[in-house]
């Protein structure tokens, strides 16, 4: 376990940047670790994503995969690939502070 | 009869505990495990609608008919009278299966005295404790189990349907498909061979591999092989889903000669310049595609308010299979949202704590939680040789011996010829004994590790 100074919190992460503890984000945290990926801004619809991917997380306890971003998120796949390049599920669960997505079994 | 319970007890809320018990000791069910099936209880009968009449539907109805005999009214629903032995898919481009070896008719298989209904699901009331179908007729049932399977949606990646379907772009998982390709395949006589798959999940995960590696031995024999570019694309960062699996058949895919293209999450397919395109715009080209399509849930699923999650799979515990819709459904094999395989073993390995939970339910006894997400596939990997993984929701494909600890006699997680021709026994086992809802010699519901090596701290095994 590592931790990370963000916007003057020490925060406590995995080996590739996900928070550890969901309840140490704050919209503080994930605009800093986007400027960190090389997203300058988040807008309304990083917002929707980001919203969207937390409130899946702490209701059933997975991160949603890009497939069902982009079915039940708001945003279509095409767009979520626009917002978050490479890989919008890992992505935006590490700027939601969530853990990465197991995507798959 | 279902073997003595030795599962864990599952009741909502709860913590599961360990329950060692035979069926003549049982414990009697705790008050707030009673609640909410005390509404079914009284003057319940026992009429079961079983959706399917694949693997899952099959030995569920089997294993319930010889529990209930003429105590349950047992009823299948599938939309036609052909069982697909899917496994047998694999084969048919390669000419070593014939299509119709691989077709049986679905009653051939269902015991006397169950009832198969054939029909379109229009959708399911679990509110209404009934079943709809398309032609207007409806099935009230005590307890519905769904075994719907996965559905293929090729029409989900914008053009793989277009221009080149089934002329250089085919799937191998429809029996039509296998056909298609299988004539394409005796005339390849070289250029890029793209095998991909679309994204998770899907059924039998390693079929994708398995095809790479068959392909190999295919064009090889065919004395074309050193004409053809050979790659796999995944979504996923590897291989398989697995680590040490993953690992292990990333090696033999590099021995073979196949390519591995890892994290392309396709968006698109263009079969008229022959172009697989990824969301994020990287291009590789092909002669001949091999995809595996996007898989869901049937579609009745979706227009059955509250069974289903977005992908049209049906929500249900992972240990107990019972529905998050009502206590009264229950689900089975593909048709799951379980964290496991899709796979024939899967069902069948669930098929006794279904039947369990399906008499329990009736019995108004708390659930037992004992599905422990075993999976059990072989893999051919080419030039007569299969390997053999066993795994779990906690435990990933080790190298050991199946099923008999230390002395197998098949090897786990390694090449060899004893697995291949125990797959080629395998249509014999599934049409005569898996359907049938029976047990294997020797092989448990519920995953052991005995004769499995453990990996190390540094993720290894010895």
């Amino acid at each position: 376990m590592t931790t990370t100074t963000i916007s003057g919190t020490t925060l406590e992460v995995d080996a590739e940047g996900f928070l550890l503890d969901p309840g140490q984000w704050n919209e503080q945290v994930a605009e800093a670790i986007a400027r960190e990926r090389g997203i300058e801004r988040l807008t309304d619809r990083h917002w929707l994503v980001i919203t969207f991917m937390r409130k899946t997380f702490l209701e059933t306890g997975s991160a949603p995969s890009i497939r069902t971003l982009g079915k039940a998120s708001g945003v279509e796949v095409k767009e979520l690939y626009q917002l978050f390049p490479k890989g919008p599920a890992k992505l935006a669960a590490l700027i939601g502070g969530i853990p990465k997505p197991r995507g798959c079994i | 009869m279902p073997a003595p319970i030795r599962g864990k007890l599952y009741a909502p809320g709860r913590a599961r505990i360990v329950l060692g018990i035979s069926r003549s000791r049982r414990v009697a069910a705790p008050d707030s495990v009673a609640a909410g099936v005390g509404q079914y209880v009284g003057a319940m009968g026992h009429r079961i609608v079983i959706l399917g009449g694949g693997i899952a539907g099959t030995l569920a109805a089997n294993r319930l008919r010889r529990l209930y005999g003429d105590g349950a009214e047992i009823v299948v629903v599938d939309r036609d009278d052909r069982h697909v032995y899917q496994p047998g898919l694999l084969y048919v481009p390669f000419g070593l299966t014939e299509p119709e070896e691989i077709v049986r008719p679905r009653a051939k298989f269902l015991a006397d005295g169950i009832e198969l209904r054939l029909g379109e699901v229009e959708r399911v009331e679990a509110g209404d404790n009934t079943v709809f179908l398309a032609d207007g007729t409806s099935l009230p049932y005590d307890v519905l189990v769904v075994a719907t399977g996965a559905s293929l949606l090729p029409e989900e990646t914008e053009g793989m349907t277009g221009p080149g379907w089934n002329e250089s772009v085919f799937t191998f998982y429809t029996l039509d498909g296998a056909v298609a390709l299988r004539d394409a395949l005796r005339s390849f006589e070289g250029g890029r061979l793209v095998v991909n798959m679309i994204d998770m999940p899907i059924k039998c995960p390693v079929a994708p591999l398995e095809f790479c590696f068959l392909a190999d031995w295919f064009l090889h024999e065919r004395g074309v092989r050193e004409n053809v570019e050979l790659t796999f694309v995944t979504p996923l960062d590897g291989a398989f889903t697995k680590p040490i699996a993953s690992r292990m058949l990333a090696g033999l895919l590099q021995e073979k000669g196949v390519a591995l293209e890892t994290e392309f999450a396709t968006g698109r397919v263009d079969g008229e310049t022959g172009r697989l395109i990824s969301w994020d715009e990287r291009e590789l080209p092909f002669d001949l595609l091999v995809t595996i399509p996007l898989h869901g849930g049937p579609e009745f699923v979706a227009r059955s308010p509250g069974l289903g999650d977005e992908l049209g799979f049906v929500v249900c515990d992972q240990h107990t299979l019972q529905a998050g819709v009502a206590p009264n459904v229950f689900a089975i094999g593909d048709a799951t949202n379980v964290p496991t395989s899709k796979a024939g073993s899967v069902a069948h390995f669930q098929g006794e704590t279904l039947v369990e939970n399906v008499q329990r339910f009736f019995d108004a006894e708390p659930l037992v939680g004992s599905f422990d997400g075993h999976t059990n596939c072989f893999i051919e990997t080419g030039f007569h040789k299969a390997l053999l993984i066993d795994f779990s929701y906690d435990v990933e494909p080790l190298p050991g011996r199946f099923p008999r600890p230390h002395l197998g006699p098949l090897p786990l997680l390694k090449e060899s010829r004893l697995n291949h021709r125990a797959k080629l026994l395998f249509p014999w086992v599934y049409w005569n004994v898996l359907l049938r809802g029976r047990e294997l010699p020797g092989i448990g519901a519920q995953l052991q590790m005995a004769g499995k090596t453990a990996p190390t701290a540094k993720g290894e095994p010895e």
